[in-house]
């Protein structure tokens, strides 16, 4: 298993180098000179001289490139145009709402994708089963944002159950902040909950008819032990490893649900900056998702490697 | 036979869509720019069947005519993440040594959420139709090229392939004439479904504001402006979603049967699956 860490985590350090540049590059692949197009047709001179200074524009690529990836090595990711404060500390401040965001839009996913996977699997033989697959390729079809804009008009407007915008801190009151995240973080869910569940019913099929479940049934063990016991949890270790997809997925999809439902997360923080041609916060943003994605994928891999010692020796 | 119905039914509602967007000066009654003060946000009725929308333009026309960017954005990304995948691909599985530097640069871009690196590459690029197409090929490009380097993988050690290297025919005829045709099956498959997705971001990002000029009529700059007016007019917010859906849904279908017509060993294994759980019911 040491071993086995130990290679994994080499493997992170070409994925961050190409991450870096990439990040490194959204500046440079602006037309013209980002300092201009940053402080637009206002901008003295003078003003657009030090902001080139200041993002370090008036050195050569490469010098650029090495200062840049020497100032993340410490954790400094540059100063914000817009409000002047360290990008680090600007997303930081962020990042309470969409971590809340994407736990709930979890732990939704898995409440709902597990146990209807289990119906589906355990009800295979009837229309369910295509009625399901069906279900789960329009899912796939429906515009997130859409979706997000149907509830609102539906639960927020027509019959106003929940709260259509804001965001409300845990520390405030709990049942506040879960009622104020159930609606955003169910549309988060609502496209990883067809997933997850197809992948956990393909799973559950293949061991359905393994010799290990038909000596259960033979004994005599009832089939939703059968399907609980031995089924799902060797269908489950496999799945692990799309919970990484489903994080990439959330991650994506926070962008759009914190626009829509003004939660004040980095998913918001980007789009704002965009808006504002706020370059080092985007690099920010776009490198802190980065980074975070690629340690829940070690992470990820780390615990299947551990739940399945096969993985460790290939 | 019914996935064979599937698949010309679905394409040819895609050909339908395409012809009738193109089309759409000829036929429709309205035209989509056309503005009308004293009808604003009127519900659909017979004059207005999507009903209008808050400059007392026709939501049908709009609709109709913003297809074309989607169709555009979709087709052109789908192609040209498809051909650069398609290279890359060949390539990684083919040279070995190749292969390391490649999948390591893949492996890095698959780091970022795909919808994320498109908005980075816009946010830089500006919003352009040409800038979200090029944004949204580069974001699904990887996706791509792992899907070709596998297959590439699987069939480079088949014993035609083996031959081939050993009697000395070159490394470009080998992979165009004997690679290439035996894994063109996934590549067709995956590029329809990047061809849905690309539809979705395009939405997207438009319906975010970092899309598609707000000038230009899209399905998600239409619904951007609908936003503002949900309470009042649904019918706004509605009817271009359900033309995003409707799209993107026919596509999927597509892809799905074509993956199912193509993958002989898929199907069989469905219908094996299915013959177990048979004889299981008769046993039980």
């Amino acid at each position: 298993m040491l071993q086995y860490t130990i290679r994994r985590l080499f493997s992170i350090i070409p994925v961050m180098l190409i991450v870096s540049v990439i990040v490194f590059l959204i500046v440079h692949l602006t037309p013209g000179n980002p300092a201009y197009l940053i402080l637009g047709e206002d901008g003295s001179p003078e003003a657009i001289a030090q902001l080139e200074e200041q993002l370090g524009l008036d050195k050569s690529m490469a010098i650029q490139f090495v200062d840049w990836i020497k100032n993340i090595l410490v954790g400094d990711l540059g100063q914000s145009i817009y409000s002047s404060e360290p990008v680090i500390q600007v997303i930081m401040e962020r990042v309470g709402p969409t971590f809340s965001l994407m736990i709930t839009a979890m732990s939704l996913t898995l409440i709902i994708a597990i146990p209807t996977a289990v119906f589906i699997v355990w009800r295979r033989n009837t229309i369910l089963d295509p009625l399901f697959t069906s279900a789960s390729l329009l899912g796939a079809s429906i515009p997130e944002f859409w979706f997000a804009m149907l509830l609102v008009l539906g639960l927020g407007v027509a019959v106003p159950i929940f709260p259509v915008a804001g965001y409300v801190p845990i520390d405030v009151g709990l049942g506040d902040w879960i009622y104020h995240l159930i609606l955003p973080a169910f549309v988060l869910a609502s496209v990883e909950i067809g997933l997850i569940a197809r992948m956990l019913r393909d799973g559950m099929l293949e061991s359905v008819n393994q010799d290990y479940t038909k000596t259960a049934r033979a004994k005599g063990v009832r089939e939703s032990v059968v399907l609980m016991k031995h089924v799902l949890s060797n269908a489950l270790i496999p799945t692990t490893t799309v919970i990484g997809v489903m994080i990439a997925g959330l991650l994506g999809g926070t962008v759009i649900i914190e626009t829509i439902f003004t939660i004040p997360g980095i998913g918001q923080l980007l789009i704002d900056s965009i808006h504002r041609r706020d370059y080092p916060v985007i690099q920010g943003v776009v490198l802190f998702i980065a980074v975070v994605y690629v340690f829940v994928n070690l992470l990820i891999d780390l615990l299947y490697a551990f739940l399945d010692p096969r993985i460790r020796y290939d | 036979m019914f996935k064979k119905k599937r698949n010309l039914i679905s394409a040819s509602l895609l050909l339908l869509f395409t012809v009738a967007t193109i089309t759409a000066s000829w036929w429709l009654p309205v035209l989509p720019s056309e503005m009308d003060s004293a009808k604003r946000l009127i519900g659909p009725s017979a004059d207005h069947w999507f009903g209008t929308d808050h400059f007392g333009r026709d939501i049908l026309a709009q609709t109709v005519v913003a297809a074309r960017v989607s169709l555009v954005v979709g087709l052109s990304v789908a192609l040209i993440s498809t051909v650069l995948g398609t290279i890359t691909g060949l390539i990684a599985g083919y040279y070995k040594r190749a292969d390391f530097v490649i999948m390591r640069i893949i492996d890095g871009m698959l780091a970022f959420p795909s919808l994320l690196l498109a908005l980075a590459l816009v946010a830089a690029l500006g919003g352009s139709v040409s800038n979200i197409i090029i944004a949204l090929s580069f974001s699904f490009w990887p996706v791509m090229t792992r899907i070709v380097r596998s297959a590439v993988l699987q069939i480079n050690s088949i014993q035609y392939v083996e031959a081939a290297k050993t009697s000395g025919i070159g490394d470009l005829v080998i992979l165009f004439r004997y690679v290439l045709p035996n894994v063109l099956s996934p590549i067709i498959v995956q590029g329809t479904f990047i061809f849905a997705k690309a539809i979705l971001a395009e939405a997207a990002l438009s319906f975010l504001g970092v899309g598609v000029e707000p000038s230009t009529p899209t399905w998600g700059n239409m619904l951007q402006e609908a936003q503002i007016y949900i309470s009042i007019a649904p019918w706004f917010s509605i009817f271009p979603g359900i033309a995003i859906v409707i799209t993107v849904l026919t596509l999927n279908i597509l892809g799905d049967g074509l993956r199912d017509s193509f993958d002989p060993h898929a199907k069989g294994k469905v219908n094996r699956k299915k013959g177990r759980l048979k004889k299981q019911i008769n046993v039980a």
